[in-house]
C-alpha cells in the first residue's frame, strides 16, 4: 500500500490531502494494471464489461427474434437464420451474461467488502476465472461468425450430436470452458465467506447478499461439474464418434436430458439466488427497516439451494418418465415454492410500517418483487403434470422462465448496479433517468412477456419463426414491448456512462446503509479498509430495537436521499 | 521456520490479517487445504456424473456389456491399479514427511517415485491402447463386435481413460514441479501447503481409478 497519499485518490479532487490511501481506481492507469490485476473489485470491473458486452451481444439477437416473429409470415429471416439467432441469444444469454452477472460482478466487488476482507482467498485464482469466462465467451462468438449453432441452447441429442452441421463442438467446447470459471469463482466465494470473516462477523451477522452469494457457490461448484461432463460427452460423440447418446446403437437421448438438466435446473436458482440476496439488501435499506425473519430468510436461501437439486425431472414430464418419477419430480417442484413465497412475504413485512423511498434502485427491487411472484406463480402451473402437458413447449413456458431470469434477476442487478454505483465507481448518477428506466423497463417487460402467456396458453409453439395469424396480436404486443425494453436497457448505458465521466463525486455512504460496505471511502482503496473491521452487531440496524419508528419526518439527504 | 521465512511464504490476502505472521501462515495453509477440498466436491460430481451415465447404459444394455467388458485386457488393468495404488502411498509419505519438515531426502525420494508411478501408468496404458486399436476396439464403422451396444461400452471406455490420463497428467506435473522446487531449494518442501494439496489431487485421481478397474476390466468375467 502506497503511504503517499496523491490527491487524485480522494473524493473531492479539491481537497485537502488527508493522508489517505488512494482509491483502486488510481492504483495505476495501465492497461496492464487492469488485466493483471488481483485486486477482486478491479476484477469485478472486468467481468461487468464482459458481461455487458455479452448482454448486449445477446440482445440484438433477441431483438432480431422478435421483428421477425411481428408478422406470421417469414420475411425478415429464413428458417434456418432464426434457428441460429435463437440458439444465440440463448447460449449468450445464460451462459455468458446471466450466470456470471451478479455473482461475479457485485459478487467478486461486495463479497470481500460485506465480511471485511481485504481480498478473496484465491486472488490469482480469480483472475484466471476471468480469463477462462472471456476464452470461453471467445470461442462462442467464433462459432457465431463462423456460422452460428440451430441446436438452442440446451443441445438435445441427438440433433445436436448426429444431425446438426452447425458449430455445435465449438460452441459446446466454450460453453465447457466458461463453467471452469464458474467452478473457480464458487471455490473462492466458499472459502472467502468461510475463512476471511472479520473478527465478529458471524455466520448469522452475514448480510443476506453475503448468504446469497455462499448458496450460489454451493451450486457453482456441485451443479456445473455435471454440464461439464454432459458438454464433453456431446464434444466426444460428434469430434470422435464416441457414441454414448447415439439411440441407433442403444443409447439413451434422455439421459442426456437428465443430466443437462441436472445442471441447468439449478442454474435458475444460480441466477435467481443472487438477485433475492441483492433485493434483500435494497428493500432494507429504502424501508429503513431491519429485514423481516433474517433467520427464516436465510434458511430459505439454503432450502432453495437444495431442493433446487431435486427438481430437474419437470423438464421432462413429457419425454418418457415413469409416473412415480413423475409424482416426485412434481410433487419437490411445488415444495421450492414455499422458500421462496417465504422470501416474498418476508420482503412485503420489511415494507410494513417502513419508510418507504422511491428512489431507482427501489423501483427496481420493487419491479423484481412483482415480477418474481408472477413467474414463480406461472412455475406452479408448470410443476402441475396435467398442466404441464398442456403447455410444454409454448410460449408460456417461455414467458415463465423470461419472467425469472429476465423480469426477476435482471431488475435486480440493474437495481443493484445503482444501489452500489457511487461505491463502485465514486460517482453519482442522474436519478431523474434512473427512475424513468426502472419504470420503463418495469412496463416494457411486462408488455413483452405477459402477451406471451396468453399465446403460450391458447397454443402458440416456441422455437418456430411461422405461426397460425390468430396469434399475431400477441406477437405483435410483445415485439413493441420488446422495442420498449430495448430502450430501457440502452438508457443506462447511457446515463451510467454520462456519469463516469460528469457525475457529481459519491459521499461514502450516500444511502445511509448499514452494510460494512458502506465503512470505507467511495471508491475504496485497495486494501479495502483503513484498520481492521471488528463487528459488534447484526446486519441492517436501520433503527434501534425497542424503538417506534418516526414518522412523517422528511428524509435529509445526509440520510439518504439522493433527490 | 524462522520469522523472515514465514513472511516471505505469506501470499495475500493472508498476508494482510490482523495477526501475528505465524497465525496468518497456519490460516493460508488451512486455506488451501479447504479450497481444494471443495474443488474436490466438484471433481466429484464430474465422475459422479460420467458414472451414472455408465450405470444407465449397463442397466440397459447388460449383455452387450459383458460381452464388451470381456475384451479389456485385465493385465493390464490389473498392473495399473497396482502401480497406482503404490503411488498414492509413495505420495502419502511424501506429505506426511514434508508436514514434519524432518525428512527431506525421504520427501523427494518419494515425490519422485510417485512422478515415476504415474509416468509408469501412462506407459501401460499406452501398451494397452495400442492393443486396444489393433483389436478394432474403436466405436465406428470397423468396429470388433458385432453387438451395437458395446460401442457404447467402449465409446464409454475411451472417454473415461483419457480424461483420467488428464487428470493423471496433470497430477505428474504438479509432482515433478514439487520434486524440482524441493530439490533446488532446501526450505521450499517444509510446512508447504502445496504438497498436502497436490496429494489430495493425486489420490482423487487415484480414487477414480478405484472405480473405474471394475467398470471397464470386470465385468463379464464373474465365472
Amino acid at each position: 500500500m502506497s503511504t503517499t497519499a496523491s490527491p487524485t485518490g480522494l473524493a473531492d479532487p479539491d481537497e485537502l490531502d488527508l493522508r489517505l490511501p488512494v482509491s483502486y481506481l488510481a492504483e495505476g492507469h495501465s492497461v496492464r494494471s487492469w488485466l493483471l490485476t488481483t485486486d477482486h473489485k478491479r476484477i469485478a470491473i472486468l467481468y461487468a464489461v464482459t458481461i455487458t458486452v455479452f448482454f448486449f451481444i445477446g440482445g440484438a439477437a433477441a431483438t432480431l427474434v422478435r421483428l421477425e416473429l411481428a408478422t406470421p409470415e417469414a420475411d425478415l429471416l429464413r428458417a434456418d437464420t432464426y434457428n441460429k439467432l435463437f440458439t444465440l441469444h440463448g447460449v449468450v444469454m445464460v451462459w455468458f451474461f446471466l450466470i456470471p452477472s451478479i455473482p461475479n460482478t457485485l459478487g467478486n466487488f461486495l463479497v470481500p467488502l460485506m465480511i471485511g476482507a481485504r481480498d478473496v482467498a484465491y486472488p490469482k485464482l480469480n483472475l484466471v476465472s476471468w480469463y477462462l469466462n472471456v476464452g470461453g465467451g471467445m470461442l462462442a462468438v467464433a462459432a457465431l461468425l463462423l456460422g452460428g449453432v440451430d441446436t438452442g441452447w440446451t443441445f438435445y441429442v441427438p440433433y445436436s450430436t448426429v444431425f446438426s452441421n452447425t458449430w455445435v463442438s465449438l460452441t459446446v467446447l466454450g460453453v465447457f470452458t466458461t463453467g471452469f470459471s464458474s467452478i473457480a469463482t464458487g471455490v473462492n466465494f466458499i472459502a472467502t465467506i468461510h475463512l476471511l470473516r472479520a473478527p465478529g462477523m458471524t455466520w448469522f451477522r452475514l448480510p443476506l447478499f453475503v448468504w446469497a452469494m455462499y448458496t450460489t457457490s454451493l451450486m457453482f461448484v456441485l451443479a456445473t461439474p455435471v454440464l461439464a461432463v454432459t458438454l464433453l460427452l456431446v464434444f466426444a460423440e460428434r469430434t470422435f464418434g464416441l457414441p454414448i447418446f447415439d439411440p441407433a446403437r442403444g443409447g439413451d437421448p434422455i439421459l442426456f436430458q437428465h443430466l443437462f438438466w441436472f445442471y441447468s435446473h439449478p442454474a435458475v436458482y444460480i441466477m435467481v439466488l443472487p438477485a433475492m440476496g441483492v433485493v434483500s439488501e435494497l428493500i432494507t435499506c429504502f424501508a429503513r427497516r431491519k429485514v423481516f425473519g433474517y433467520t427464516f430468510m436465510v434458511y430459505a436461501l439454503v432450502a432453495i439451494a437444495v431442493i433446487g437439486f431435486f427438481t430437474w425431472g419437470h423438464h421432462m414430464f413429457t419425454s418418457g418418465m415413469s409416473p412415480f418419477a413423475a409424482l416426485v419430480f412434481s410433487f419437490l417442484s411445488f415444495i421450492v415454492a414455499v422458500p421462496s413465497a417465504i422470501k416474498v412475504f418476508n420482503w412485503t413485512g420489511t415494507l410494513y410500517r417502513g419508510q418507504v423511498g422511491f428512489e431507482s434502485p427501489m423501483l427496481y427491487a420493487l419491479g423484481f418483487v412483482g415480477l418474481f411472484t408472477l413467474g414463480g406463480l406461472t412455475g406452479l402451473f408448470l410443476a402441475s403434470i396435467p398442466i404441464d402437458v398442456h403447455v410444454q413447449d409454448t410460449y408460456f413456458v417461455v414467458a415463465h422462465f423470461h419472467y425469472i431470469m429476465v423480469g426477476a434477476s435482471v431488475s435486480a442487478y440493474f437495481g443493484g448496479l445503482h444501489f452500489w454505483w457511487p461505491k463502485i465507481t465514486g460517482r453519482t448518477y442522474p436519478e431523474t433517468w434512473a427512475r424513468f428506466a426502472a419504470i420503463l423497463m418495469f412496463f416494457g417487460f411486462n408488455l413483452t412477456f405477459f402477451p406471451q402467456f396468453i399465446a403460450g396458453y391458447l397454443g402458440m409453439p416456441r422455437r418456430y419463426h411461422v405461426y397460425p395469424p390468430e396469434f399475431q396480436i400477441w406477437n405483435v404486443l410483445s415485439s413493441a414491448g420488446a422495442a420498449v425494453l430495448a430502450v430501457a436497457y440502452l438508457m443506462p448505458l447511457g446515463y451510467l456512462t454520462w456519469s463516469l465521466l460528469f457525475g457529481k463525486r459519491a459521499t461514502n455512504n450516500p444511502w445511509d446503509a448499514s452494510g460494512l460496505e458502506w465503512r470505507t471511502t467511495s471508491p475504496p482503496p485497495r486494501q479495502n479498509f483503513f484498520g481492521s473491521p471488528q463487528v459488534q452487531g447484526g446486519p441492517y440496524n436501520y433503527h434501534p430495537e425497542g424503538v417506534a419508528p418516526v414518522h412523517d419526518q422528511p428524509r435529509l439527504p445526509s440520510q439518504g436521499s439522493l433527490t | 521456520m524462522s520469522g523472515a521465512d514465514v513472511e516471505a511464504r505469506l501470499r495475500e490476502p493472508w498476508s494482510d490479517l490482523e495477526t501475528d505472521d505465524a497465525t496468518a501462515f497456519a490460516r493460508q495453509r488451512d486455506g488451501a487445504t479447504f479450497g481444494i477440498w471443495v474443488f474436490l466436491a466438484s471433481e466429484v460430481l464430474f465422475f459422479g456424473a460420467l458414472f451414472l451415465t455408465y450405470t444407465a447404459a449397463r442397466l440397459a444394455n447388460q449383455e452387450a456389456f459383458a460381452a464388451a467388458g470381456r475384451e479389456t485386457n485385465i493385465i493390464y488393468g490389473t498392473l495399473n491399479t497396482a502401480i497406482l495404488l503404490t503411488s498414492s502411498l509413495t505420495m502419502a509419505v511424501a506429505s506426511q514427511a514434508a508436514e514434519k519438515g524432518l525428512f527431506r531426502r525421504l520427501t523427494l525420494g518419494c515425490l519422485a517415485a510417485t512422478a515415476a508411478l504415474g509416468l509408469a501408468f501412462l506407459v501401460v496404458k499406452g501398451f494397452e491402447y495400442r492393443e486396444d486399436i489393433e483389436k478394432h476396439l474403436v466405436p465406428g464403422a470397423h468396429f470388433a463386435l458385432s453387438q451395437a451396444p458395446a460401442q457404447i461400452f467402449f465409446g464409454f471406455y475411451w472417454l473415461v481413460t483419457v480424461v483420467h490420463a488428464i487428470h493423471l497428467s496433470i497430477g505428474i506435473a504438479l509432482v515433478t514441479r514439487l520434486t524440482i522446487k524441493g530439490w533446488r531449494d532446501a526450505d521450499f518442501l517444509k510446512e508447504n501447503p502445496q504438497v498436502e494439496v497436490t496429494a489430495l489431487y493425486w489420490h482423487l485421481v487415484d480414487v477414480v481409478w478405484i472405480f473405474l478397474y471394475p467398470m471397464l476390466y470386470l465385468p463379464g468375467r464373474s465365472g
